[in-house]
C-alpha cells in the first residue's frame, strides 16, 4: 500500500471512506437516534471526540500492548473516554443527553470506533492516526446530521428545531421519525450514492 | 412426405445447422421447429392478464364512486396516474424497456386507492403511490422481482406516515367526502373498541364506512369470481385464506360468542375480501407450489384473526399479507416438489 500523507488520512474518512455511507460501520447510532439534525450533531461529536481520544491513545501505546489482550484493552480505553463524554453531556446539555438517552455510553460498542483503534491506530504512528480518526470522525458527524435533518424536515417540518415548513402548510410524515423512517432514509442515500459512484466509475472507464 | 423432399435440398444445409432459426419461409423448416420449452403457446400474456385484473376491479371501484360519490373516483385516478407515471420515470431513468401500458401500474394504483379511506388527501395518495412503485417495485428489480405486494406496502407506508389521516373514515352518503364529511368509526373497529356488530347484509353490500374496498363483499366477489372464471387466479389461494380466517376466528367464537365476533363477519367486514381475491392471489408475491400456497394462506389468516383480536390496530389483513410475503422465497424453496425419481 501506498504511504499516504497525513492529509490524505485525513480526507479519506470524509467520503471516500465515510463510516456509514462506505463502510456501512457504527450503524446503530445512525439508525437510531438521527430524529434530528441536533440529535445527530451532538452524537456525531460526542463519538469524533471519543475515537480522536482513543486512536490517539492506543496509538501511544501500540508497541506496549499484548497482541492477545489488544480488544479488552481497546475497550477499556474506550469506555473511559465515553465515560467522559457521557458525563459531561449530563452535565452540560441535560436535555440532549436524556434525548440519545442509552446511546451515549452504546459509543463503547460502536465499531467505527473499534475499527479505528484495531485497523489504523494500533499499526500506525501518532500523528497519522489523529489524522484518521478526525477524518473519521467528522464524516460520521457528517453523515448523522444530514440524516437528522432530512427526517427533522420530513418528519417535524423543522429543522435544528427551526420550524421551515408550519403543520398547514405541510403534514408531517410520522414515518421519518420513527426507526422505519431511518432505515428508508439511510438506505436511498446509501442507494443514490452507489448509483452515481457506479456511473462515474462507467464513464471515467470509457 | 414427397412434396417435403422436393422442396428440402435447398434448404438443407441452411436447416441443418440452425434448426431453432429457420424462419417460416419454408414448409419443411416450419414443421421441424427445434426450440426449449414452453412449446404450448396460448394467447395469455402479462397485459392480458393484467387488463383482466382491472376489469375484475372495476365493480369494486363503480360501488366505491355509488357509496362516496366521486371523490372516491377522483382518488382511485390520483392513484393511477401517480403509479403510472413513476413507472414511467424510473424505467426511463434506469434505461429499462418502458412497460406501463401493460397494467401492472395501473393494477398497483387501483388497489392502493381501494386500501384508502374515501377522504384521504390526495397529496399523500400521490406519495403512496410513488412509494409504492419506486420502493415496493422497481427497487426489488421491477415485476416479477418484488417481494412484498406493492399496493400493500404503499398503505403501510401511508399507514405508518400519516396515522390519523388513514383511519379517518367518512359514513357512506355523506355528501362529497373531505372536511363535511360525517366521520365514522368502521365495523372492525366498532366491534374492537365498542363491541358493536354491523349487520351482516350491510357488510355484504357495502353500506358501511372504510376504506374504498372494503364496502362491498358483494362488488369484490363478482370480480374475484371472474377472474376464477378466466382461470387467472387459483381457487387455493382466496377460498384457503378466507378458510383459515374463518377457522380461527370460529375457535375464539366458540370459546366466547359475546367478545368475539363470528367468523361471518370477520370475513365480510374490513379488507380480507379485496385481500383474498386481488392481494393474496398476486402472482408475484405468493408461493407458486400448492404446498406453499396452503401453508401462505393458513399462517395469513391466522395472523389477520390474531392482528384483529389482540394488536393494537382493528384491521390486520395488511400487515398479514405483507408478513407472509416475506416468507414466500422460503416457501418456495422449502415446498419444492421432488424431480420424480430424484433421491435426497
Amino acid at each position: 500500500m501506498a504511504k499516504r500523507t497525513i492529509t490524505e488520512e485525513f480526507k479519506k474518512g470524509l467520503w471516500a471512506e465515510n463510516a456509514v455511507l462506505r463502510l456501512l460501520l457504527g450503524m446503530c447510532p445512525a439508525l437510531a437516534v438521527t430524529n434530528s439534525a441536533i440529535n445527530g450533531l451532538v452524537m456525531g461529536l460526542a463519538s469524533t471526540f471519543v475515537v480522536v481520544c482513543s486512536s490517539t491513545m492506543v496509538s501511544t501505546i501500540r508497541r506496549l500492548v499484548p497482541r492477545q489482550v489488544r480488544i479488552p484493552t481497546y475497550i477499556v480505553i474506550i469506555a473511559g473516554f465515553v465515560t467522559l463524554a457521557d458525563l459531561f453531556l449530563k452535565a452540560q446539555f441535560p436535555a440532549i443527553s436524556k434525548a440519545l438517552g442509552p446511546y451515549v455510553p452504546l459509543i463503547v460498542v460502536n465499531c467505527m470506533i473499534m475499527s479505528r483503534a484495531e485497523f489504523f491506530a494500533s499499526k500506525h504512528p501518532l500523528k497519522p492516526s489523529m489524522a484518521d480518526a478526525l477524518g473519521t470522525g467528522l464524516g460520521f458527524t457528517g453523515v448523522l446530521v444530514v440524516l437528522g435533518s432530512i427526517r427533522e424536515i420530513l418528519g417535524f417540518g423543522s429543522i435544528f428545531d427551526i420550524v421551515i415548513m408550519t403543520e398547514e402548510a405541510f403534514t408531517p410524515w410520522v414515518i421519518m421519525i420513527l426507526p422505519p423512517g431511518a432505515f428508508l432514509s439511510l438506505g436511498l442515500m446509501i442507494g443514490i450514492i452507489n448509483h452515481f459512484t457506479e456511473l462515474r466509475k462507467k464513464r471515467s472507464g470509457i | 412426405m414427397d412434396d417435403t423432399q422436393k422442396k428440402d435440398p435447398p434448404q438443407k444445409t441452411a436447416g441443418e445447422s440452425k434448426p431453432a432459426q429457420s424462419g417460416p419461409a419454408s414448409p419443411a423448416a416450419e414443421r421441424f421447429i427445434v426450440s426449449s420449452s414452453p412449446h404450448l403457446l396460448t394467447e395469455e400474456n402479462i397485459p392480458k392478464i393484467m387488463y383482466s385484473v382491472i376489469y375484475a376491479l372495476l365493480p369494486t371501484v363503480l360501488v366505491s364512486v355509488y357509496f362516496y360519490g366521486l371523490r372516491a373516483l377522483v382518488l382511485v385516478l390520483v392513484c393511477v396516474v401517480s403509479c403510472v407515471a413513476t413507472e414511467y420515470l424510473i424505467q426511463r431513468f434506469r434505461e429499462r424497456t418502458v412497460t406501463v401500458f401493460d397494467g401492472s401500474a395501473i393494477i398497483t394504483g387501483m388497489l392502493l386507492a381501494l386500501t384508502l379511506p374515501p377522504g384521504f388527501p390526495l397529496k399523500g395518495a400521490f406519495l403512496g403511490s410513488v412509494f409504492a412503485m419506486a420502493v415496493g417495485k422497481h427497487f426489488f428489480g421491477g415485476l416479477g422481482y418484488n417481494i412484498f405486494n406493492p399496493a400493500l406496502l404503499g398503505r403501510a407506508f401511508l399507514q405508518a406516515t400519516y396515522p390519523v389521516l388513514i383511519t379517518t373514515w367518512a359514513e357512506p352518503f355523506s355528501g362529497p367526502a373531505g372536511v363535511d364529511a360525517v366521520s365514522a368509526a368502521t365495523p372492525l373497529a366498532l366491534m374492537k373498541f365498542e363491541g358493536q356488530v354491523v349487520p351482516h347484509l350491510n357488510l355484504f353490500f357495502g353500506n358501511v364506512a372504510g376504506s374504498l374496498g372494503e364496502t362491498s363483499a358483494l362488488a369484490i366477489l363478482i370480480g374475484g369470481l371472474y377472474l376464477r372464471y378466466l382461470g387467472y387466479i387459483n381457487w387455493r389461494l382466496p377460498l384457503g385464506y378466507l378458510a383459515s380466517m374463518v377457522f380461527f376466528s370460529y375457535l375464539f367464537w366458540l370459546y366466547d360468542p359475546l367478545s368475539y365476533a363470528d367468523p361471518l363477519f370477520h370475513i365480510l367486514a374490513g379488507g380480507a375480501m379485496l385481500g383474498a381475491w386481488f392481494m393474496v392471489t398476486d402472482y408475484v408475491t405468493t408461493p407458486v407450489t400448492p404446498m406453499g400456497q396452503w401453508i401462505f394462506v393458513i399462517c395469513a389468516g391466522l395472523l389477520a384473526v390474531i392482528i384483529r383480536l389482540f394488536g393494537g390496530l382493528p384491521e390486520g389483513v395488511m400487515y398479514s399479507i405483507l408478513l407472509m410475503n416475506a416468507t414466500v422465497p422460503l416457501l418456495n424453496k422449502w415446498t419444492k416438489p421432488r424431480v420424480f425419481g430424484e433421491v435426497s
